[in-house]
Protein backbone atom coordinates (compact mmCIF):
# COMPACT_ATOMS: atom_id res chain seq x y z
CA UNK A 1 0.00 0.00 0.00
CA UNK A 2 1.55 3.34 -0.96
CA UNK A 3 2.36 5.60 2.02
CA UNK A 4 -0.28 8.43 2.05
CA UNK A 5 1.14 12.53 1.19
CA UNK A 6 1.24 14.37 4.65
CA UNK A 7 1.13 17.99 5.03
CA UNK A 8 2.82 19.04 8.01
CA UNK A 9 0.02 19.76 11.41
CA UNK A 10 0.51 23.33 11.86
CA UNK A 11 0.66 24.35 7.93
CA UNK A 12 -2.50 22.50 7.32
CA UNK A 13 -3.95 24.21 9.93
CA UNK A 14 -3.03 27.56 8.36
CA UNK A 15 -4.08 26.44 5.18
CA UNK A 16 -7.82 24.90 6.26
CA UNK A 17 -9.97 25.00 8.94
CA UNK A 18 -11.40 21.38 10.17
CA UNK A 19 -14.24 20.04 10.65
CA UNK A 20 -15.51 17.46 12.67
CA UNK A 21 -18.64 15.20 13.30
CA UNK A 22 -18.27 11.96 15.52
CA UNK A 23 -20.74 8.88 15.78
CA UNK A 24 -20.08 6.91 18.80
CA UNK A 25 -21.98 3.29 19.30
CA UNK A 26 -22.81 2.59 23.41
CA UNK A 27 -23.20 -1.65 23.56
CA UNK A 28 -25.53 -1.25 26.48
CA UNK A 29 -25.01 -4.26 29.18
CA UNK A 30 -28.72 -4.91 29.47
CA UNK A 31 -29.28 -8.96 30.49
CA UNK A 32 -30.71 -9.83 27.17
CA UNK A 33 -30.64 -8.62 23.43
CA UNK A 34 -32.41 -5.43 21.83
CA UNK A 35 -35.30 -7.35 20.39
CA UNK A 36 -34.83 -10.81 21.55
CA UNK A 37 -34.41 -12.90 24.91
CA UNK A 38 -31.00 -14.39 24.34
CA UNK A 39 -27.99 -13.27 26.52
CA UNK A 40 -25.98 -10.14 25.96
CA UNK A 41 -22.85 -11.34 26.91
CA UNK A 42 -18.61 -11.24 25.85
CA UNK A 43 -16.91 -14.14 25.76
CA UNK A 44 -19.11 -17.21 25.30
CA UNK A 45 -18.99 -20.00 22.97
CA UNK A 46 -19.73 -18.71 19.13
CA UNK A 47 -23.76 -19.50 18.42
CA UNK A 48 -24.72 -20.21 22.13
CA UNK A 49 -25.83 -16.51 23.12
CA UNK A 50 -28.60 -16.91 20.26
CA UNK A 51 -32.42 -17.17 19.47
CA UNK A 52 -34.14 -17.84 16.57
CA UNK A 53 -34.66 -13.85 15.84
CA UNK A 54 -30.90 -13.71 15.87
CA UNK A 55 -30.53 -16.37 13.08
CA UNK A 56 -33.30 -14.39 11.13
CA UNK A 57 -34.97 -17.86 11.11
CA UNK A 58 -38.35 -17.44 9.17
CA UNK A 59 -41.61 -16.89 11.49
CA UNK A 60 -39.24 -15.44 13.80
CA UNK A 61 -40.47 -11.91 15.29
CA UNK A 62 -38.32 -8.89 17.22
CA UNK A 63 -39.69 -7.68 20.44
CA UNK A 64 -38.41 -5.05 21.96
CA UNK A 65 -36.28 -4.64 25.45
CA UNK A 66 -38.03 -2.48 28.09
CA UNK A 67 -34.80 -2.43 29.68
CA UNK A 68 -32.66 -1.58 27.08
CA UNK A 69 -35.64 1.30 25.85
CA UNK A 70 -34.65 2.93 29.46
CA UNK A 71 -31.17 2.87 28.99
CA UNK A 72 -31.69 4.75 25.88
CA UNK A 73 -33.73 7.58 27.48
CA UNK A 74 -31.59 7.97 30.50
CA UNK A 75 -28.61 8.27 27.95
CA UNK A 76 -30.87 10.30 25.79
CA UNK A 77 -31.30 12.69 28.72
CA UNK A 78 -27.59 12.41 30.45
CA UNK A 79 -26.61 14.03 27.11
CA UNK A 80 -29.11 17.02 27.23
CA UNK A 81 -31.46 16.19 24.64
CA UNK A 82 -35.09 15.97 23.64
CA UNK A 83 -36.86 13.06 24.28
CA UNK A 84 -39.21 11.73 21.60
CA UNK A 85 -43.19 11.58 22.26
CA UNK A 86 -42.94 8.95 19.88
CA UNK A 87 -40.45 6.69 18.11
CA UNK A 88 -39.82 4.20 15.65
CA UNK A 89 -37.50 1.74 14.32
CA UNK A 90 -36.38 0.84 10.81
CA UNK A 91 -35.16 -0.92 8.79
CA UNK A 92 -31.70 -0.41 7.06
CA UNK A 93 -31.71 -3.17 4.44
CA UNK A 94 -28.18 -4.05 3.69
CA UNK A 95 -26.28 -7.80 2.71
CA UNK A 96 -23.54 -9.01 4.41
CA UNK A 97 -23.15 -12.30 6.70
CA UNK A 98 -23.04 -9.99 10.26
CA UNK A 99 -26.85 -10.09 10.03
CA UNK A 100 -28.54 -12.70 9.23
CA UNK A 101 -31.64 -10.63 8.29
CA UNK A 102 -29.73 -8.83 5.39
CA UNK A 103 -30.82 -6.02 7.30
CA UNK A 104 -30.35 -4.07 10.71
CA UNK A 105 -33.01 -2.88 13.07
CA UNK A 106 -32.30 1.11 13.68
CA UNK A 107 -34.15 4.00 13.43
CA UNK A 108 -34.41 6.01 10.94
CA UNK A 109 -36.55 9.45 11.02
CA UNK A 110 -37.83 8.96 14.51
CA UNK A 111 -34.89 8.38 16.61
CA UNK A 112 -35.81 8.14 20.44
CA UNK A 113 -33.64 11.20 21.43
CA UNK A 114 -32.49 14.46 19.54
CA UNK A 115 -31.11 18.05 19.93
CA UNK A 116 -29.43 18.08 22.59
CA UNK A 117 -25.41 18.89 23.56
CA UNK A 118 -22.35 18.48 26.25
CA UNK A 119 -20.24 19.96 27.50
CA UNK A 120 -16.65 18.12 27.82
CA UNK A 121 -13.35 19.62 29.46
CA UNK A 122 -10.20 19.73 27.67
CA UNK A 123 -6.89 19.01 29.07
CA UNK A 124 -6.21 22.52 30.18
CA UNK A 125 -9.25 23.25 31.84
CA UNK A 126 -11.33 24.77 28.72
CA UNK A 127 -14.93 24.13 28.26
CA UNK A 128 -16.35 22.76 25.29
CA UNK A 129 -19.75 22.59 23.71
CA UNK A 130 -20.35 19.56 21.35
CA UNK A 131 -23.74 19.79 19.93
CA UNK A 132 -25.79 16.43 19.47
CA UNK A 133 -28.53 16.11 16.85
CA UNK A 134 -29.58 12.71 17.79
CA UNK A 135 -29.04 9.69 19.74
CA UNK A 136 -30.94 6.31 18.24
CA UNK A 137 -31.43 2.70 18.94
CA UNK A 138 -30.44 0.24 17.37
CA UNK A 139 -29.02 -3.95 17.00
CA UNK A 140 -25.51 -4.72 16.89
CA UNK A 141 -23.70 -6.86 13.94
CA UNK A 142 -22.26 -10.53 14.37
CA UNK A 143 -18.81 -11.32 14.43
CA UNK A 144 -16.66 -12.54 11.35
CA UNK A 145 -13.38 -14.12 11.15
CA UNK A 146 -11.51 -14.42 8.03
CA UNK A 147 -9.51 -17.13 7.37
CA UNK A 148 -7.04 -18.05 4.99
CA UNK A 149 -4.81 -15.43 3.34
CA UNK A 150 -1.71 -13.79 4.56
CA UNK A 151 -3.21 -11.11 6.98
CA UNK A 152 -6.60 -12.30 8.36
CA UNK A 153 -7.88 -9.64 6.44
CA UNK A 154 -11.08 -9.82 4.37
CA UNK A 155 -8.89 -9.64 0.90
CA UNK A 156 -7.34 -12.98 0.04
CA UNK A 157 -9.71 -14.76 2.76
CA UNK A 158 -10.88 -17.92 1.62
CA UNK A 159 -13.94 -17.79 3.64
CA UNK A 160 -15.93 -16.02 7.05
CA UNK A 161 -16.91 -17.90 10.06
CA UNK A 162 -19.69 -16.40 11.74
CA UNK A 163 -20.96 -16.04 15.46
CA UNK A 164 -24.39 -14.10 16.31
CA UNK A 165 -23.61 -13.90 19.50
CA UNK A 166 -23.19 -10.19 18.94
CA UNK A 167 -26.21 -9.75 16.45
CA UNK A 168 -28.77 -8.30 18.22
CA UNK A 169 -27.12 -6.70 21.76
CA UNK A 170 -28.58 -3.45 21.80
CA UNK A 171 -26.51 -0.54 21.01
CA UNK A 172 -27.30 3.35 21.34
CA UNK A 173 -25.69 5.36 18.28
CA UNK A 174 -25.08 8.97 19.40
CA UNK A 175 -24.13 11.32 16.30
CA UNK A 176 -23.31 14.78 16.57
CA UNK A 177 -23.72 17.86 14.31
CA UNK A 178 -20.63 19.04 12.78
CA UNK A 179 -18.19 20.44 14.88
CA UNK A 180 -16.72 23.69 14.09
CA UNK A 181 -13.72 25.82 15.57
CA UNK A 182 -11.86 23.06 17.53
CA UNK A 183 -8.66 24.02 15.16
CA UNK A 184 -5.37 22.16 16.40
CA UNK A 185 -7.24 20.82 18.97
CA UNK A 186 -9.99 18.68 16.79
CA UNK A 187 -8.36 15.28 18.03
CA UNK A 188 -8.19 16.26 21.61
CA UNK A 189 -12.10 17.30 21.67
CA UNK A 190 -13.14 14.32 19.98
CA UNK A 191 -10.90 12.36 22.58
CA UNK A 192 -12.59 14.57 25.70
CA UNK A 193 -16.07 13.59 24.00
CA UNK A 194 -15.89 10.14 23.67
CA UNK A 195 -14.46 10.04 27.01
CA UNK A 196 -16.89 12.14 28.91
CA UNK A 197 -19.47 10.01 27.12
CA UNK A 198 -17.58 7.01 29.00
CA UNK A 199 -17.82 8.67 32.15
CA UNK A 200 -21.54 9.04 31.36
CA UNK A 201 -22.64 5.76 30.84
CA UNK A 202 -20.66 4.16 33.21
CA UNK A 203 -21.96 6.53 35.78
CA UNK A 204 -24.97 5.33 34.19
CA UNK A 205 -24.39 2.20 35.21
CA UNK A 206 -25.83 1.31 31.07
CA UNK A 207 -22.80 0.25 29.49
CA UNK A 208 -19.21 -1.94 30.50
CA UNK A 209 -18.13 1.32 27.66
CA UNK A 210 -14.70 -1.05 27.52
CA UNK A 211 -13.20 0.36 24.20
CA UNK A 212 -10.59 -2.86 23.52
CA UNK A 213 -13.97 -4.92 23.26
CA UNK A 214 -15.89 -2.75 21.39
CA UNK A 215 -18.55 -1.93 24.22
CA UNK A 216 -17.72 1.95 23.06
CA UNK A 217 -16.66 2.45 19.21
CA UNK A 218 -16.28 5.60 17.38
CA UNK A 219 -16.55 6.97 13.79
CA UNK A 220 -14.97 10.53 13.28
CA UNK A 221 -15.84 12.38 10.18
CA UNK A 222 -13.42 14.46 9.34
CA UNK A 223 -13.31 17.52 6.16
CA UNK A 224 -11.21 20.23 5.74
CA UNK A 225 -12.41 23.35 3.95
CA UNK A 226 -9.80 26.63 2.78
CA UNK A 227 -10.22 29.53 4.76
CA UNK A 228 -12.59 31.76 4.51
CA UNK A 229 -14.49 29.25 2.76
CA UNK A 230 -18.50 28.37 3.58
CA UNK A 231 -19.27 25.46 2.28
CA UNK A 232 -17.76 22.06 3.91
CA UNK A 233 -15.21 19.97 2.26
CA UNK A 234 -16.21 16.35 1.43
CA UNK A 235 -15.45 14.15 4.37
CA UNK A 236 -13.98 10.64 5.17
CA UNK A 237 -15.29 8.65 7.67
CA UNK A 238 -12.92 6.43 9.84
CA UNK A 239 -13.69 3.71 11.77
CA UNK A 240 -12.07 0.53 13.61
CA UNK A 241 -10.79 3.53 16.16
CA UNK A 242 -10.30 1.74 19.20
CA UNK A 243 -9.12 3.58 22.34
CA UNK A 244 -8.94 7.47 23.79
CA UNK A 245 -5.75 7.56 22.29
CA UNK A 246 -6.23 6.57 18.28
CA UNK A 247 -8.91 8.62 17.95
CA UNK A 248 -6.78 11.64 18.42
CA UNK A 249 -3.83 10.60 16.09
CA UNK A 250 -6.27 9.17 13.65
CA UNK A 251 -8.17 12.79 13.05
CA UNK A 252 -4.97 14.46 13.44
CA UNK A 253 -3.49 12.16 10.21
CA UNK A 254 -6.81 12.69 8.65
CA UNK A 255 -6.19 16.17 8.94
CA UNK A 256 -2.88 15.91 7.35
CA UNK A 257 -3.66 13.45 4.97
CA UNK A 258 -6.31 15.18 3.06
CA UNK A 259 -4.54 18.88 3.40
CA UNK A 260 -1.91 17.21 1.25
CA UNK A 261 -4.46 16.09 -1.12
CA UNK A 262 -6.18 19.49 -1.61
CA UNK A 263 -3.26 21.55 -1.40
CA UNK A 264 -2.18 19.52 -4.85
CA UNK A 265 -5.64 20.42 -6.47
CA UNK A 266 -6.74 16.60 -5.45
CA UNK A 267 -10.42 15.86 -4.25
CA UNK A 268 -11.23 14.12 -1.44
CA UNK A 269 -12.54 11.05 -2.10
CA UNK A 270 -16.17 10.41 0.23
CA UNK A 271 -15.48 6.91 1.71
CA UNK A 272 -14.76 5.02 4.78
CA UNK A 273 -11.36 4.75 6.33
CA UNK A 274 -9.84 2.40 8.47
CA UNK A 275 -7.86 2.86 11.20
CA UNK A 276 -4.58 0.89 11.53
CA UNK A 277 -3.37 1.02 15.30
CA UNK A 278 -0.03 -0.57 14.51
CA UNK A 279 1.09 1.84 11.60
CA UNK A 280 -0.69 5.02 12.98
CA UNK A 281 -2.38 5.29 9.42
CA UNK A 282 -5.67 5.01 7.54
CA UNK A 283 -6.40 3.17 4.52
CA UNK A 284 -9.48 3.73 2.19
CA UNK A 285 -12.39 0.97 2.37
CA UNK A 286 -15.47 0.98 0.66
CA UNK A 287 -16.08 3.94 -1.36
CA UNK A 288 -19.69 5.92 -0.63
CA UNK A 289 -21.66 4.13 -3.68
CA UNK A 290 -25.22 3.33 -4.04
CA UNK A 291 -24.53 -0.21 -1.84
CA UNK A 292 -25.48 2.44 0.83
CA UNK A 293 -28.30 2.91 -0.58
CA UNK A 294 -30.01 1.12 2.88
CA UNK A 295 -34.02 1.87 1.59
CA UNK A 296 -34.52 2.38 4.74
CA UNK A 297 -38.39 1.88 5.90
CA UNK A 298 -40.38 1.93 9.11
CA UNK A 299 -39.83 -1.82 10.92
CA UNK A 300 -43.69 -3.30 9.93
CA UNK A 301 -42.81 -6.20 12.85
CA UNK A 302 -42.25 -3.97 15.47
CA UNK A 303 -44.94 -1.17 17.00
CA UNK A 304 -43.84 2.37 17.73
CA UNK A 305 -42.47 3.57 21.09
CA UNK A 306 -44.03 6.14 22.73
CA UNK A 307 -42.18 6.43 26.15
CA UNK A 308 -44.81 8.05 29.13
CA UNK A 309 -43.58 11.42 30.42
CA UNK A 310 -43.38 9.70 33.88
CA UNK A 311 -41.54 7.16 32.63
CA UNK A 312 -38.90 10.33 31.44
CA UNK A 313 -39.36 11.98 34.65
CA UNK A 314 -38.10 9.25 36.77
CA UNK A 315 -35.28 8.72 34.77
CA UNK A 316 -34.40 12.06 34.38
CA UNK A 317 -35.05 12.63 38.43
CA UNK A 318 -32.50 9.52 38.70
CA UNK A 319 -29.68 11.04 36.40
CA UNK A 320 -26.60 10.61 38.20
CA UNK A 321 -24.33 14.22 38.64
CA UNK A 322 -23.09 15.45 35.70
CA UNK A 323 -19.22 14.64 35.23
CA UNK A 324 -18.21 18.08 35.60
CA UNK A 325 -19.96 18.60 38.93
CA UNK A 326 -18.94 15.21 39.65
CA UNK A 327 -15.40 16.40 39.35
CA UNK A 328 -16.04 19.72 41.17
CA UNK A 329 -16.79 17.46 44.02
CA UNK A 330 -13.94 14.51 43.82
CA UNK A 331 -11.49 17.10 43.84
CA UNK A 332 -12.97 18.81 47.16
CA UNK A 333 -13.14 15.11 49.00
CA UNK A 334 -10.02 14.28 47.78
CA UNK A 335 -8.12 16.91 48.56
CA UNK A 336 -6.41 16.97 45.42
CA UNK A 337 -4.03 20.26 44.15
CA UNK A 338 -5.29 21.34 40.56
CA UNK A 339 -2.23 19.61 38.60
CA UNK A 340 -2.80 16.04 40.42
CA UNK A 341 -6.45 15.97 39.60
CA UNK A 342 -6.04 17.47 36.15
CA UNK A 343 -3.56 14.67 35.55
CA UNK A 344 -5.97 12.06 36.24
CA UNK A 345 -9.04 13.47 34.46
CA UNK A 346 -6.04 14.04 31.41
CA UNK A 347 -5.31 10.39 31.63
CA UNK A 348 -8.80 9.16 31.36
CA UNK A 349 -8.80 7.32 34.06
CA UNK A 350 -11.03 9.83 36.95
CA UNK A 351 -13.62 6.73 36.20
CA UNK A 352 -10.71 3.77 37.24
CA UNK A 353 -9.28 6.34 40.38
CA UNK A 354 -13.18 7.12 41.43
CA UNK A 355 -13.76 3.17 41.93
CA UNK A 356 -11.01 2.38 43.45
CA UNK A 357 -11.44 4.75 46.29
CA UNK A 358 -15.31 3.50 46.68
CA UNK A 359 -13.72 0.06 46.62
CA UNK A 360 -12.08 1.11 49.73
CA UNK A 361 -8.09 2.59 48.80
CA UNK A 362 -7.26 6.21 49.80
CA UNK A 363 -7.50 8.73 46.96
CA UNK A 364 -3.65 8.82 46.82
CA UNK A 365 -2.92 5.70 46.45
CA UNK A 366 -5.66 5.19 44.15
CA UNK A 367 -4.08 7.15 42.09
CA UNK A 368 -0.36 6.41 42.25
CA UNK A 369 -1.66 2.67 41.22
CA UNK A 370 -3.35 4.46 37.87
CA UNK A 371 -1.28 7.07 37.01
CA UNK A 372 1.81 5.39 37.49
CA UNK A 373 2.36 1.10 37.48
CA UNK A 374 -0.73 1.12 35.76
CA UNK A 375 -0.36 3.62 33.00
CA UNK A 376 3.25 2.64 32.57
CA UNK A 377 2.63 -1.34 32.02
CA UNK A 378 -0.81 0.04 29.77
CA UNK A 379 1.33 2.00 27.98
CA UNK A 380 4.09 -0.89 27.28
CA UNK A 381 1.39 -3.48 26.50
CA UNK A 382 -0.56 -0.30 24.01
CA UNK A 383 -3.89 -1.31 25.69
CA UNK A 384 -6.20 0.97 27.82
CA UNK A 385 -5.23 0.68 31.73
CA UNK A 386 -9.04 -0.28 32.47
CA UNK A 387 -8.18 -3.61 30.53
CA UNK A 388 -5.79 -4.69 33.05
CA UNK A 389 -7.14 -5.01 36.31
CA UNK A 390 -10.42 -4.24 38.09
CA UNK A 391 -10.50 -1.14 40.42
CA UNK A 392 -11.36 -3.16 43.08
CA UNK A 393 -8.66 -5.55 42.51
CA UNK A 394 -5.98 -2.58 43.05
CA UNK A 395 -8.71 -1.53 46.17
CA UNK A 396 -7.49 -5.12 47.69
CA UNK A 397 -4.03 -4.93 46.70
CA UNK A 398 -3.93 -1.14 48.29
CA UNK A 399 -5.20 -3.08 51.05
CA UNK A 400 -2.61 -5.55 51.38
CA UNK A 401 0.03 -3.15 51.42
CA UNK A 402 -1.31 -1.45 54.35
CA UNK A 403 -2.38 -4.78 56.16
CA UNK A 404 1.46 -4.99 56.01
CA UNK A 405 1.35 -8.54 54.44
CA UNK A 406 3.56 -7.11 51.20
CA UNK A 407 5.49 -4.36 50.94
CA UNK A 408 5.75 -1.13 47.80
CA UNK A 409 7.78 -3.51 45.35
CA UNK A 410 6.08 -7.10 46.02
CA UNK A 411 2.91 -5.32 45.68
CA UNK A 412 4.50 -4.63 42.22
CA UNK A 413 4.55 -8.41 41.59
CA UNK A 414 1.38 -9.11 42.66
CA UNK A 415 0.11 -6.85 40.40
CA UNK A 416 1.71 -8.42 37.76
CA UNK A 417 -0.04 -11.22 38.54
CA UNK A 418 -3.14 -9.87 38.19
CA UNK A 419 -3.01 -8.33 34.73
CA UNK A 420 -1.69 -11.81 33.83
CA UNK A 421 -5.24 -12.63 35.31
CA UNK A 422 -3.28 -15.06 38.24
CA UNK A 423 -6.20 -14.88 40.48
CA UNK A 424 -7.59 -12.30 43.40
CA UNK A 425 -4.83 -10.72 45.23
CA UNK A 426 -4.70 -13.11 48.38
CA UNK A 427 -3.89 -16.65 45.55
CA UNK A 428 -1.85 -14.30 43.90
CA UNK A 429 0.47 -13.26 47.40
CA UNK A 430 0.22 -17.40 48.16
CA UNK A 431 0.83 -18.83 44.54
CA UNK A 432 4.24 -16.45 43.95
CA UNK A 433 5.25 -16.48 47.60
CA UNK A 434 5.10 -12.86 47.83
CA UNK A 435 4.30 -12.13 51.70
CA UNK A 436 6.82 -9.76 53.25
CA UNK A 437 9.28 -11.53 56.10
CA UNK A 438 8.93 -9.84 59.12
CA UNK A 439 10.43 -12.64 61.43
CA UNK A 440 13.12 -11.27 63.56
CA UNK A 441 15.10 -14.05 63.51
CA UNK A 442 15.34 -13.90 59.64
CA UNK A 443 16.11 -10.57 59.42
CA UNK A 444 18.44 -10.42 61.98
CA UNK A 445 20.90 -13.06 60.22
CA UNK A 446 20.63 -10.43 57.02
CA UNK A 447 20.73 -7.55 59.09
CA UNK A 448 24.26 -9.54 60.52
CA UNK A 449 25.63 -9.91 57.05
CA UNK A 450 24.93 -6.42 55.56
CA UNK A 451 26.67 -5.24 58.80
CA UNK A 452 29.68 -7.30 58.53
CA UNK A 453 30.39 -5.61 55.27
CA UNK A 454 29.28 -2.15 56.80
CA UNK A 455 30.83 -1.96 60.35
CA UNK A 456 30.70 1.80 61.11
CA UNK A 457 26.89 2.47 60.10
CA UNK A 458 26.63 1.40 63.95
CA UNK A 459 28.58 4.32 64.67
CA UNK A 460 27.04 6.68 62.36
CA UNK A 461 23.46 6.02 64.16
CA UNK A 462 24.68 5.81 67.70
CA UNK A 463 26.32 9.47 66.85
CA UNK A 464 22.79 10.31 65.73
CA UNK A 465 22.94 9.87 61.75
CA UNK A 466 19.93 7.87 61.67
CA UNK A 467 19.75 8.05 58.05
CA UNK A 468 22.72 5.75 57.75
CA UNK A 469 20.33 2.47 58.42
CA UNK A 470 18.92 3.19 54.92
CA UNK A 471 22.54 1.57 53.43
CA UNK A 472 21.89 -1.97 56.05
CA UNK A 473 18.04 -1.73 55.13
CA UNK A 474 19.12 -1.71 51.45
CA UNK A 475 21.11 -5.11 51.54
CA UNK A 476 18.92 -6.55 53.66
CA UNK A 477 16.25 -5.65 51.34
CA UNK A 478 18.42 -7.10 48.01
CA UNK A 479 19.54 -10.06 49.90
CA UNK A 480 16.17 -11.57 50.58
CA UNK A 481 14.75 -10.19 47.34
CA UNK A 482 12.81 -6.86 47.81
CA UNK A 483 10.75 -9.15 50.71
CA UNK A 484 11.73 -7.98 54.13
CA UNK A 485 9.65 -5.29 56.24
CA UNK A 486 11.42 -2.49 55.61
CA UNK A 487 9.99 -0.70 58.90
CA UNK A 488 11.20 -3.78 61.12
CA UNK A 489 14.51 -4.01 59.50
CA UNK A 490 14.87 -0.15 60.32
CA UNK A 491 13.58 -0.53 64.15
CA UNK A 492 16.13 -3.48 64.19
CA UNK A 493 19.06 -1.45 63.54
CA UNK A 494 18.09 1.34 65.35
CA UNK A 495 17.74 -1.27 68.39
CA UNK A 496 21.26 -2.53 67.63
CA UNK A 497 22.70 0.80 67.75
CA UNK A 498 21.59 2.01 70.33
CA UNK A 499 22.32 -1.30 72.54
CA UNK B 1 -47.93 8.86 -13.01
CA UNK B 2 -45.54 7.01 -11.36
CA UNK B 3 -41.67 7.86 -11.08
CA UNK B 4 -40.78 3.96 -11.91
CA UNK B 5 -38.64 3.39 -14.95
CA UNK B 6 -36.28 0.73 -16.35
CA UNK B 7 -33.74 2.54 -14.31
CA UNK B 8 -35.31 2.55 -11.37
CA UNK B 9 -36.24 -1.48 -11.44
CA UNK B 10 -32.55 -2.58 -12.78
CA UNK B 11 -30.87 -0.30 -9.04
CA UNK B 12 -33.29 -1.95 -7.05
CA UNK B 13 -32.88 -5.24 -8.25
CA UNK B 14 -29.16 -5.22 -7.72
CA UNK B 15 -29.96 -3.42 -3.81
CA UNK B 16 -32.03 -6.90 -3.59
CA UNK B 17 -29.28 -9.07 -5.22
CA UNK B 18 -32.08 -10.02 -7.60
CA UNK B 19 -31.08 -11.07 -11.11
CA UNK B 20 -33.31 -9.81 -14.02
CA UNK B 21 -33.43 -10.38 -17.51
CA UNK B 22 -34.73 -7.86 -19.56
CA UNK B 23 -37.49 -8.90 -20.24
CA UNK B 24 -38.26 -9.24 -16.48
CA UNK B 25 -37.53 -5.73 -16.16
CA UNK B 26 -39.67 -4.27 -19.25
CA UNK B 27 -43.20 -6.56 -16.96
CA UNK B 28 -41.80 -5.47 -13.79
CA UNK B 29 -41.55 -1.52 -14.52
CA UNK B 30 -44.86 -1.56 -15.70
CA UNK B 31 -46.64 -4.16 -13.11
CA UNK B 32 -44.76 -1.95 -10.30
CA UNK B 33 -45.93 1.65 -11.68
CA UNK B 34 -49.32 0.06 -11.74
CA UNK B 35 -48.66 -0.49 -7.95
CA UNK B 36 -47.31 2.97 -7.10
CA UNK B 37 -50.16 4.67 -8.90
CA UNK B 38 -52.17 2.80 -7.12
CA UNK B 39 -51.02 4.07 -3.65
CA UNK B 40 -51.10 7.13 -4.90
CA UNK B 41 -54.82 7.52 -4.53
CA UNK B 42 -54.31 7.77 -1.02
CA UNK B 43 -52.87 11.52 -1.72
CA UNK B 44 -56.00 12.28 -3.11
CA UNK B 45 -57.63 11.91 0.22
CA UNK B 46 -55.10 12.47 2.99
CA UNK B 47 -55.11 16.43 3.47
CA UNK B 48 -52.92 17.92 5.62
CA UNK B 49 -55.41 17.14 8.94
CA UNK B 50 -54.86 13.29 8.94
CA UNK B 51 -51.74 12.43 10.32
CA UNK B 52 -49.48 9.92 8.94
CA UNK B 53 -49.92 6.54 9.41
CA UNK B 54 -47.75 2.86 9.43
CA UNK B 55 -49.80 0.57 11.39
CA UNK B 56 -53.63 0.15 10.83
CA UNK B 57 -54.21 -0.28 14.90
CA UNK B 58 -53.10 2.58 16.79
CA UNK B 59 -51.37 0.26 19.62
CA UNK B 60 -47.82 1.10 21.00
CA UNK B 61 -45.02 0.17 23.47
CA UNK B 62 -45.29 -3.46 23.00
CA UNK B 63 -42.09 -4.65 25.10
CA UNK B 64 -40.57 -7.49 27.02
CA UNK B 65 -38.72 -8.00 30.34
CA UNK B 66 -35.07 -8.04 30.49
CA UNK B 67 -35.13 -11.92 31.43
CA UNK B 68 -32.89 -14.56 29.12
CA UNK B 69 -35.28 -17.08 27.50
CA UNK B 70 -35.34 -19.84 24.61
CA UNK B 71 -31.39 -19.29 23.90
CA UNK B 72 -30.25 -21.91 21.18
CA UNK B 73 -27.27 -24.30 21.79
CA UNK B 74 -25.09 -23.46 18.79
CA UNK B 75 -25.64 -27.29 17.38
CA UNK B 76 -29.60 -26.43 17.09
CA UNK B 77 -28.35 -23.14 15.97
CA UNK B 78 -26.08 -24.58 13.08
CA UNK B 79 -28.64 -27.27 12.23
CA UNK B 80 -29.79 -25.39 8.89
CA UNK B 81 -27.00 -24.46 8.17
CA UNK B 82 -25.44 -24.93 4.24
CA UNK B 83 -21.84 -25.08 6.03
CA UNK B 84 -20.09 -24.54 9.30
CA UNK B 85 -17.01 -25.27 11.46
CA UNK B 86 -18.96 -27.13 14.39
CA UNK B 87 -19.37 -24.01 16.31
CA UNK B 88 -20.07 -21.08 13.64
CA UNK B 89 -21.33 -20.57 9.90
CA UNK B 90 -19.29 -20.69 7.48
CA UNK B 91 -19.43 -18.11 4.37
CA UNK B 92 -17.84 -17.57 1.57
CA UNK B 93 -15.07 -14.80 1.51
CA UNK B 94 -16.81 -11.42 0.32
CA UNK B 95 -14.32 -9.57 -1.37
CA UNK B 96 -14.25 -5.75 -2.13
CA UNK B 97 -15.66 -4.88 1.08
CA UNK B 98 -13.48 -4.77 4.38
CA UNK B 99 -15.23 -5.83 7.46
Amino acid sequence: MAKDALMDFDKALEKFEPVIGLEVHVELSTKTKMFSSASNIFGADPNTAVTPVCLGLPGSLPVVNKEAVRYSISLGLALGCEIAETCRFARKNYFYPDLAKNYQISQFDEPIAFEGSLEVELDNGDIVTIPIERAHMEEDAGKLTHVGGATGRIQGAEYSLVDYNRAGVPLVEIVTKPIYGTEGRAGEVARAYVSTIRDIVRGLGISEARMERGNLRCDANVSLRPRGDEKLGTRTETKNVNSLRSIERAIRYEIQRQAALLDKGTAIIQETRHWHEDTGTTSPGRPKSDADDYRYFPEPDLLPIRPSRELVDELRAALPEPPAAQRRRLKAEWGFSDVDFQSIVNAGLLVEVRETVEAGANPQSARKWWMGELSRTANEMNVEPSSLVTPTQVAELQSAVEAGTINDKLAREALAGLIANEGTVAEIIEKRGLTVVSDDGALIAAIDAALASQPDVLEKIASGKVEAAGAVIGAVMKAMGGKADAARVRELVIERASA
Amino acid sequence: MSDITEDTVRHLANLARIALTPDEVTTLTSELAAIVSAVEKVNEVATADVPATSHPIPMENVWREDVVADELTSEQALTGAPDHDGSRFRVTAILGEEA
